[in-house]
């Protein structure tokens, strides 16, 4: 796997073989807090860079999350419907969101790598 | 905390005992408080159930009403019956409008020949100027700024605060003692805003701190946020002021026909009573009801409510996700033909159709500490779905 790029959403996405896969930061978790629901596109839906892919659900509320890249859903990770705190306890792992065939992997580029994305989060506060 | 339009932000006396537990504040109802503390919202709620959690209410508004028969003249704004109220008894009640509408939910306690009521935040300045504009110039209206407002709610409460003062254990549901804790004086109540035994406590500001300080050095005790607060509400069926209950639903809609007291029926003497009791009589045509998902997915506030057919009956008032039940709940408003317990319905989350049922309120059982469990509940504690703690925050 490559390593991960960010977005200013607390998105990430890295490449695994020819997928694209995608999920939350540890910044957007804490944010959040506990995860109780997790509502995934289905397989085969094109999904747009920086439009809403997926939702994931606090005990207090609903959140959008963005595609990262634009491309086509191959693989949504289902565990998280049995136990969706893995978003909480794993999010750069277990707590995945969904993979995705590319459209253009020069999408890629135009994202934070890991130490301008600390320096992001870190002008928040 | 983000920049906010508006004027600047309040904050309680426990303001300082937020920041050192590491809350997150947010604003609300004009104030900054605390939403949750590190462990978040799910431990906190599931430590309310299991042990005994601390809240910070001093947000919300208190009073004391005084002057000769401030009970009569508080009648005239609530369908409550307020003078009936025993010494040290009290009661969840409603102020109304003239369309019978609900301008707050409130707390009215009787303390001799005055009245102590707390009001929600966010209306409080509101109800206190219709209360002065209408209880007539005999009853004087004491807002009680200076004081903070402390919940201790959950089934090791009442263990927690007999270690302070022995006389909390003569107490039952839906009555008030003044006492020392921990050298203070403090007007007590057993009552809260979870479903659980538990309490609230009143007491000068500046005491505030020592006393919180001194609850949460019991080991039962945690302190938990408005996150939690608003879960533990919801589990146990009670409304939250705009948003289940506002000026646009009646006391018949909103499920609370039990908030009317029989004498006060009999004389339809409160504002609104003709379209009330009209609608206690014909039915309403819409009422307010629990709703369980089938599925996973929690359906907030504002998702579409449809009957099976498409149509759509109604809005989700408010809905999350109910940490106790682990699972999905809601309240909302639907038409009568769709209120009984079973219909099953559709919740439009998201634009995707999720199927639902009616359910009978609270989600969870209520817990509250009565003097003889096996009698019926007297008027303003009903034992079922809404009893005391009203829909503050």
């Amino acid at each position: 796997m490559t390593a991960p790029r960010f977005t200013k959403d607390h998105e990430w996405v890295r490449l695994d073989g020819d997928l694209a896969v995608i999920g939350i930061t540890d910044y957007a978790q804490s944010q959040l807090g506990d995860v109780v629901y997790v509502e995934l596109p289905e397989i085969g839906r094109h999904i747009e860079q920086g439009k809403e892919a997926a939702v994931v659900e606090s005990v207090k509320a609903a959140s959008d999350v963005y595609a990262p890249v634009s491309g086509e859903v191959a693989e949504i990770n289902d565990a998280l419907a049995a136990d969706p705190a893995k978003v909480n306890s794993d999010p750069m792992g277990e707590g995945w969101f969904l993979k995705v065939r590319l459209a253009d992997p020069t999408q890629l580029d135009q994202l934070m790598d890991e130490v301008a994305y600390q320096h992001f989060v870190e002008e928040l506060h | 905390m983000p920049a906010q339009n508006g004027p600047p932000l309040r904050r309680t006396p426990l303001y300082p005992l937020h920041q050192s537990l590491g809350a997150r504040m947010v604003a609300f109802a004009g104030y900054e408080m605390p939403v949750q503390y590190p462990t978040g919202i799910l431990a906190e709620h599931l430590h309310t159930r299991a042990q005994a959690g601390l809240f910070d209410v001093s947000h919300m508004g208190q009073a004391l009403l005084a002057g000769a028969d401030a009970a009569a003249a508080l009648e005239k704004l609530v369908p409550g019956d307020i003078r009936g109220l025993g010494p040290q008894r009290m009661r969840y009640t409603l102020l109304l409008n003239e369309a019978g509408g609900i301008l707050d939910d409130l707390m009215a306690t009787r303390l001799g020949d005055r009245l102590f009521v707390v009001v929600n935040a966010a209306t409080k300045d509101r109800d206190f100027a219709h209360l002065q504009a209408h209880l007539g110039p005999a009853v004087w209206i004491d807002r009680l700024d200076d004081r903070a407002l402390l919940a201790l709610q959950g089934p090791a409460a009442a263990a927690v605060l007999e270690r302070l003062a022995k006389d909390i254990a003569q107490m039952r549901f839906m009555s008030a003692a003044e006492t020392t804790l921990d050298g203070q004086r403090c007007l007590v109540t057993r009552s809260g805003y979870t479903g659980e035994d538990g309490f609230e406590i009143s007491l000068p500001a500046a005491g505030a701190q020592a006393l919180a300080e001194r609850l949460l050095a019991e080991p039962e005790v945690k302190p938990i946020g408005l996150g939690a607060r608003d879960s533990l509400r919801l589990e146990a069926g009670l409304c939250l002021y705009g948003h289940d209950i506002d000026e646009t639903t009646t006391p018949i809609e909103a499920d609370l026909a039990w908030t009317i007291g029989k004498r006060r029926r009999e004389d339809g003497d409160f504002p609104g009573a003709s379209i009330i009791l009209r609608q206690l009589t014909d039915g309403p045509a819409r009422k307010r009801v629990g709703i369980r998902p089938d599925g996973r997915a929690p359906a907030r506030e504002g998702t579409p409510i449809l009957a099976l057919g498409g149509a759509e009956i109604g809005h989700v008032t408010s809905g999350g996700f109910g940490p106790s039940l682990e699972a999905p709940v809601a309240m909302g408003y639907v038409e009568m033909a769709s209120a009984a317990e079973g219909t099953a319905l559709t919740l439009a989350v998201r634009g995707t159709a999720r199927p639902a049922h009616v359910v009978r309120l609270p989600f969870v059982p209520h817990r509250y500490h009565r003097a003889y469990p096996n009698q019926p509940p007297q008027a303003g504690e009903s034992n079922t779905a809404e009893p005391a703690g009203g829909t503050r925050r």
